[in-house]
């Protein structure tokens, strides 16, 4: 299973966080702090698994960002590469063309794509069409909900 | 700018933070973020509550307190519309984990959602509770759960299913009542679905023995259907990646698979076919292809396959490791480590491509390859592959050469069969990487050279000549200096010379400029210094021309203000001096150091290390226990929160009283033996008693209490008075409860648990002045005619309570009762007088290595417990 994902900048800020497995605030942190100093000083060519207490830390650089996973030792690898791609690609066409930047200000809708693609810390769907249509079905109940309300939750809703 | 708006919007204060040249800046906007929001949520306002969240959501990721919002989480999802339910779940499974109490709130708002007419408001629900649920809600929210696996709608379907995998992870009792509705999902056609469903399934298996032969004789048909269709698929767009339909849905069906051949012939045999199918046919040029055929590998290493399929596995694995993406060559290291335990042979074959591995540049690599290599030594190969170690180990990373000498030195400890190549060995290892050398492996060179006579001399000189090139590696330098200490007569009078040896001619004078190189270098520690000073006066005795300088050398270290070096100097200085007439039986050859028990000791610390690690590993991994097997199991997921706690308390404590013991009853040894004191019988003066008062300064591995209460009697040692204060230390420590003499107990024992296979009984006993702390001596009995291996007894209790196993007696139960495992267990009743005793237990043990497992709850404990 996937104990957690983690998204971090090639300066090593967070992007995203998303915890399968029970960690504490502090440990949390700690996490981030190990793996991003292990993460960011790999090379280029080299393998992009990464051996971490006792797990393995299964990760791929997309421009400036890496995305990372955390997976029991005895889970396939190869295969987490092709769901964080999965999860790559599926960003991508929600956003066109993805960047760092549409997932500082639209954190939350990465967060929302990543939670119809895992749950428990299990892959959940395997096309790339059904999300988005699911997060098409969303967000238009959300636009939806925006019309029919009055002009201040109008107002408040466009804040988000 | 919203005019009625109490503060910025979302995006503002993201750029605002953005904007923050410093920490401090970025702290000083998060402040007055964090301040607005305090005070909106102490003023109820309604309108911008999601908006906040959004905000605390952003401000908790830069790492910073949030815990404030965590209520207004529940607010959100209270509220009636969608937008505000999605913000609010997802706040809630942020800033909230499942050990919070708050969560437990929520239990009611999730009911009502997952019975939500709108299909998206019960999926927001079920991702929520499939992503931190906690045991109590899993068991409260099951039944909604299993109802939804069985609605039309693909979406709630496949949530529901992966719920329900954190619901059995979190209550496994559970898992029977998911079996059928899981079972049924295998038939759909939504790939999404179907992937949940199996998933699902398998865990299923990993918690239940009767769900795995279920749906071992129900799905493995249907199973074998789908991987056909999938693989035998013409072009599907939607799921289609680099020319495979969803490998995903192949590798899930591949890992059931496994779940249910493992250990079955006949299912074995029925998937043969399309597993063939699949490792031939499939694609290796993509990633995708190869994870499958990974998949695949371990499907087949994992199932009684025939011999045909394992030689196609296995050349998969070959091919993969000749591969030039690195991902793929540590995926076959990977893999191969588990090949080993089905055909050894054929790994072998691969063992120089394996060897090249080690030397890669990459350290994960690396890594998995020096693993892989251990396991494959053997007799035959252990000579020339510890010279490739050996060799590599010169250019090596810094890094890296920590684990390497580890690997090499164990190597060649566990495959020596001479004892002059385990000392060349040894040598070369200490010379290259002394720095790196555990203290343990250094202390067994010593005992070796000492039980091999004919190769003192060999050894001495041979440490001599390395030394002239190696004195920076600290292990080699303290060899060499016990070593003169003890054999400077052989080295300076050549005795021993083997035929392969070059000539050396090494002077009196020589031989104390090393050991005053070693005791004044800079790099040397203190053990390094105490112990030239020990060898410096044992050669004052036995080379007397240089007993002049040596004097000198140890009068200069008389001011030391290292106390352990002045004080040495001074009574060393004191028996040079005054006591000429017995100094040359006080500082006579160490008598032979003794092997075996020194081999006994090393194995026993190692095992307490092993114990030591498993606990800390328990404790970390939270979902999965490592049994001393080295078979990870899935196991009863809040059964194991408890024990998790529980035998972290209870191994370590009890691991380090018996390191105690050992460093204290070592202390005669290893005090002896490194610090290289010779105690003749006959010199048993007040001089020896004070000599030996100061010799503990080479374990530095001792913990703090150890050396200050052996310091504490250092001035009258004598044997006896050590062993009462090894008694006394114990006698503190709280584990020694079997110790403490048998009291008649108060409370009349019980019956714990009787299956048809098992019976356990416990007698309690009970210390007056802590009535809620009880001791419990559970005792083991095997009532069938097998018996049993691997036997391993857990407990759980519920929070009041606190629990600490101590080690049982032993994993082996003998059948027909013939024999008992004892086990104490310590319980604290934090509500002793208001709540009785309660706890679960569950026995894990293998017959004829099939694994079995126990389980009860134990609810006839005595009153007044």
């Amino acid at each position: 299973m996937i104990h957690f994902v983690i998204l971090i900048s090639r300066q090593g800020k967070v992007r995203l966080t998303k915890w399968y497995s029970p960690y504490q605030q502090k440990e949390r942190s700690t996490v981030i702090r190990e793996l991003s100093g292990l993460i960011l000083s790999r090379g280029p060519k080299l393998c992009n698994f990464v051996e971490w207490k006792g797990y393995k830390v299964v990760y791929r650089r997309y421009a400036s960002l890496y995305f990372c996973m955390c997976i029991d030792p005895d889970d396939n690898e190869l295969e987490i590469l092709e769901i964080i791609h999965h999860f790559v690609e599926i960003l991508d066409r929600y956003f066109g063309s993805v960047c760092e930047l549409d997932l500082i200000f639209n954190f939350h809708k990465a967060y929302y794509i990543l939670d119809e693609i895992l749950i428990a810390g299990e892959l959940q769907e395997s096309s790339k069409k059904a999300v988005a249509r699911l997060i098409a079905a969303q967000d238009s109940l959300v636009e939806t909900a925006k019309e029919e309300a009055g002009s201040i939750s109008n107002m408040i809703s466009q804040a988000i | 700018m919203n005019p009625f708006s109490s503060g910025t919007r979302l995006r503002d204060m993201i750029r605002a933070i953005r904007a923050c040249k410093t920490a401090a800046e970025e702290r000083a906007v998060v402040r007055k973020e964090c301040a607005a929001i305090r005070s909106a949520i102490s003023e109820h306002d309604q309108d911008y509550r999601h908006r906040n969240i959004a905000k605390l959501m952003f401000i908790h990721m830069l790492g910073y307190p949030t815990h404030f919002g965590q209520m207004e989480c529940l607010k959100l999802i209270a509220s009636a519309g969608f937008p505000e339910k999605r913000i609010g779940y997802l706040g809630l499974m942020l800033l909230l984990d499942e050990r919070q109490e708050v969560l437990m709130l929520v239990t009611n708002s999730l009911k009502q959602d997952l019975n939500h007419t709108n299909q998206y408001i019960v999926g927001l629900a079920l991702c929520a509770l499939g992503n931190i649920c906690s045991a109590e809600m899993a068991s409260d929210l099951a039944a909604e759960v299993e109802r939804l696996l069985l609605t039309k709608d693909p979406n709630i379907k496949k949530k529901a299913a992966l719920c329900s995998i954190r619901i059995i992870r979190k209550v496994p009792d559970l898992a029977e009542n998911f079996l059928s509705p899981a079972a049924s999902l295998l038939k759909e056609k939504h790939h999404g679905v179907l992937i949940a469903g199996i998933q699902l399934c398998t865990d299923l298996c990993k918690v239940s023995a009767d769900a795995n032969k279920h749906l071992r004789k129900n799905c493995t048909e249907g199973l074998i259907r789908i991987l056909k269709d999938v693989s035998n698929s013409s072009y599907a767009p939607e799921y289609d990646i680099a020319g495979i339909t969803d490998p995903f849905l192949h590798i899930r069906v591949l890992r059931l698979m496994r779940m249910l051949g493992q250990g079955d012939a006949d299912t074995s045999e029925y998937m043969n076919d399309i597993l063939a199918q699949i490792a031939s046919k499939t694609e290796s040029n993509k990633n995708a292809g190869n994870a499958i055929l990974y998949e695949c590998v371990e499907t087949i290493m994992g199932i009684e396959a025939t011999s045909g399929l394992r030689v196609l596995a296995i050349n998969i694995l070959g091919r993969f490791l000749s591969n030039r993406d690195n991902n793929i060559r540590y995926v076959a290291l990977n893999m191969l480590m588990k090949a080993i335990a089905v055909d050894s042979q054929a790994v072998q074959r691969h063992r120089t491509t394996i060897l090249e591995c080690v030397k890669d540049s990459d350290a994960s690599i690396r890594k998995r390859a020096l693993e892989l290599v251990f396991l494959l030594v053997n007799d035959t190969n252990a000579k020339p592959l510890t010279k490739e170690l050996i060799d590599y180990l010169e250019v090596s990373d810094q890094d890296f050469k920590g684990d390497l000498t580890a690997k090499i030195c164990s190597i060649i400890e566990k495959f020596s069969q001479e004892k002059k190549w385990y000392i060349d060995q040894m040598l070369k290892v200490l010379s290259l990487a002394g720095s790196y050398v555990k203290d343990d492996v250094w202390h067994a060179l010593i005992v070796a050279i000492s039980n091999a006579p004919d190769l003192q001399g060999y050894s001495v000189r041979s440490l001599y000549k390395a030394f002239r090139t190696s004195f920076e590696q600290v292990s080699l330098v303290r060899v060499v200096v016990w070593c003169i200490g003890e054999y400077g007569e052989m080295l300076v009078g050549n005795v021993g010379v083997l035929e392969v040896e070059e000539p050396l001619t090494v002077t009196e004078s020589d031989t104390v400029d090393v050991l005053e190189a070693c005791l004044t270098g800079h790099s040397a520690d203190i053990t390094t210094r105490s112990m030239s000073l020990i060898a410096l006066l044992k050669l004052s005795s036995r080379f007397p021309p240089t007993s002049e300088r040596i004097k000198e050398i140890i009068t200069e270290h008389k001011g030391s203000i290292v106390l352990e070096l002045q004080q040495r100097a001074i009574e060393f200085n004191s028996i040079i001096q005054r006591h000429d007439n017995i100094k040359s039986s006080l500082v006579e050859r160490m008598p032979v150091l003794d092997e075996s028990a020194y081999m006994v000791k090393k194995a026993n610390s190692s095992q307490e290390n092993i114990v030591a690690v498993k606990s800390s590993q328990m404790s970390l991994a939270g979902t999965s226990v490592t049994l001393p097997n080295g078979v990870a199991k899935p196991p009863a997921a809040p059964l194991v929160d408890l024990l998790d706690l529980s035998s972290d308390d209870a191994l370590v404590p009890t691991s380090t009283s018996k390191d105690f013991l050992h460093d204290l009853l070592g202390i005669d040894l290893t005090n002896s033996s490194s610090s290289g004191f010779s105690i003749a019988p006959s010199g048993g003066t007040d001089i020896l008693m004070d000599l030996l008062s100061i010799g503990t300064p080479v374990q530095s591995d001792i913990s703090p209490e150890t050396v200050s209460s052996n310091q504490g009697f250092a001035p009258t040692t004598k044997p006896t008075p050590t062993t009462v204060q090894v008694l006394d230390l114990l006698d503190v420590l709280p584990s020694n409860g079997s110790v403490a003499g048998d009291q008649s107990p108060l409370y009349p024992s019980i019956t714990a648990f009787q299956s048809s296979t098992l019976k356990i009984m416990f007698s309690f006993k009970k210390h007056p002045e802590k009535p809620q702390v009880t001791e419990i001596h559970a005792t083991f009995m095997n009532l069938s005619s097998d018996s049993y291996t691997d036997f391993v007894f857990q407990a759980a209790v519920p929070k009041f309570i606190q629990l600490h196993l101590d080690p049982a007696s032993s994993n082996h139960l003998p059948a027909n009762g013939n024999g008992t495992i004892t086990q104490t267990v310590t319980v604290t009743n934090s509500q002793h007088g208001q709540k009785p005793l309660a706890m679960r237990i569950r026995m894990v043990y293998k017959v004829d290595n099939q694994e079995k497992l126990e389980q009860g709850q134990i609810n006839n404990f005595p009153p007044g417990l």
